[in-house]
């Protein structure tokens, strides 16, 4: 069994090897203005992926020559020796330099610096700017996102209950579609995971976790264009509450399970050199824990976002009608996919989340086991 | 430099997929063996995948 499993493993990586060298040799000779048009798809990607000062839906090119972008300005907020505020039109999706307060500030690659009144950026040896930098407080795009999230969520949520209040506890409207997504988070992951006695006050945090990054993923999918899930800022700060709600929410044992994990079965003399060991593993995984809550929402945003948006590049590159085509159907099932995602996202963030607080509230002994056991103890 | 990277991580990410697909079709099996179980072993499956594919996103990020 085991041998048929490593055959069919080399099989499909003779395949491989084979196929790249294939495709190295039938890879046509790149001439100029194609690979023109690979770089700027690339630059369009990342440029996508980044957050901006201004919520630019498209653009063009005008028959005068100049970029017309369509699109909101939005302001810019900079603590540099003083508040200055002042809206991104100022300037001109990086075009322009904007003089306030006597300062000059330039957009360069999404980040503002410092210039003189030439505009003049300097660069180090690996091709930094080296002009100093306000410190950044502006509304970008993904604050804006967030907010707008914020908001429906309080609309959205706060009208579900007082029309849940107004009928008696029974679902209308909207309440249909999410009373089953809540009672899954209740039933389904709090429950369990985290103990009947204790998943109550955790209840409020799951939820919002869960639908603030559902919904947030689900915009990064509409032609909007933010990709704030898929920023690592965002994805941080959503790991830290997690985290900071792990520890402080943690009882007597959790904390004894850090740093005294093997308790009453051993006397001291013998625990102290295998503590040398264990204390510091366990402690690293305090941190592990929510590194790779951040680490996978935000991977698995931006390689969507990566992948959909290199398949729309695909269509034209290959400018066929067969290669275009196929491409439109690859980013369409993509699209599907990613929509599962999304909802895969937030429920695995809200799941590892609940197992989370549910070690930090667990309180059982090592000799008898307890009902309110978190399943998976060791992650 | 480019090049060793690249293929590593391409070995990862064959890995991961083995690792995935090798979860996913345990899951189905224990699924058609346990089908009132399917709650319960669907959670695990994913929380297993997920970990596993944390792995392959590093990789991904490491080139």
């Amino acid at each position: 069994m085991r041998m048929t499993y490593f055959t069919k493993f080399l099989f499909v990586a003779v395949l491989f090897v084979g196929g790249s060298v294939l495709a190295r040799e039938s890879e046509p000779s790149s001439d100029e203005p194609q690979k023109d048009l690979k770089t700027e798809i690339k630059e369009y990607i990342i440029h996508h992926l980044q957050d901006s000062h201004d919520f630019s839906l498209t653009s063009y090119t005008n028959d005068a020559g100049e970029h017309v972008y369509i699109g909101a300005p939005l302001p810019v907020i900079l603590w540099d020796n003083g508040l200055q505020v002042f809206a991104s039109s100022k300037f001109h999706h990086g075009e322009a330099l904007a003089e306030v307060g006597g300062n000059y500030y330039a957009l360069h690659h999404g980040k503002i610096y410092k210039t003189d009144a030439q505009g003049t950026i300097n660069y180090d040896a690996a091709h930094h700017p080296t002009n100093a930098q306000p410190l950044d407080f502006s509304i970008t795009k993904s604050v804006v996102m967030i907010l707008i999230t914020a908001l429906l969520m309080f609309w959205l949520f706060s009208s579900l209950a007082k029309s849940y209040a107004k009928n008696g506890g029974v679902p209308t409207g909207m309440g249909r579609f999410f009373e089953p997504i809540v009672l899954y988070i209740r039933d389904d992951i709090a429950r369990p995971n985290i103990g009947e006695s204790k998943y109550k006050k955790y209840m409020p945090y799951l939820l919002t976790i869960f639908f603030f990054i559902w919904f947030l993923n689900i915009f990064g999918l509409t032609p909007l264009g933010v990709n704030v899930t898929g920023n690592i800022a965002v994805t941080l700060a959503l790991a830290l509450i997690t985290f900071f709600l792990t520890n402080f929410t943690g009882t007597k044992d959790y904390w004894k399970h850090l740093f005294d994990p093997l308790g009453d079965t051993m006397p001291w003399y013998a625990k102290v050199p295998l503590y040398i060991i264990l204390v510091p593993i366990e402690l690293l995984g305090l941190i592990i824990k929510p590194f790779s809550l951040l680490i996978r929402l935000y991977a698995n945003m931006q390689a969507g976002h990566i992948v959909l948006g290199s398949l729309i590049g695909l269509m034209f590159i290959f400018k066929s009608w067969l290669g275009s085509t196929m491409s439109f159907g690859l980013a369409f099932a993509i699209s599907l996919i990613e929509v599962l995602v999304a909802l895969l996202q937030a429920y695995i963030f809200t799941m590892l989340s609940a197992l989370y607080f549910g070690f930090a509230s667990a309180e059982h002994d090592h000799d008898h086991g307890h009902e309110e056991e978190p399943e998976l103890m060791h992650l | 430099m480019e090049i060793p990277v690249m293929v590593g991580a391409g070995l990862v990410v064959i890995g991961v997929g083995i690792g995935i697909g090798r979860i996913g079709g345990s899951a189905m099996d224990a699924i058609a063996r346990q089908p009132e179980a399917y709650g319960k072993i669907q959670t695990a499956m994913l929380i297993a995948a997920a970990l596993i594919e944390g792995i392959g996103f590093a990789a991904l990020f490491a080139t």
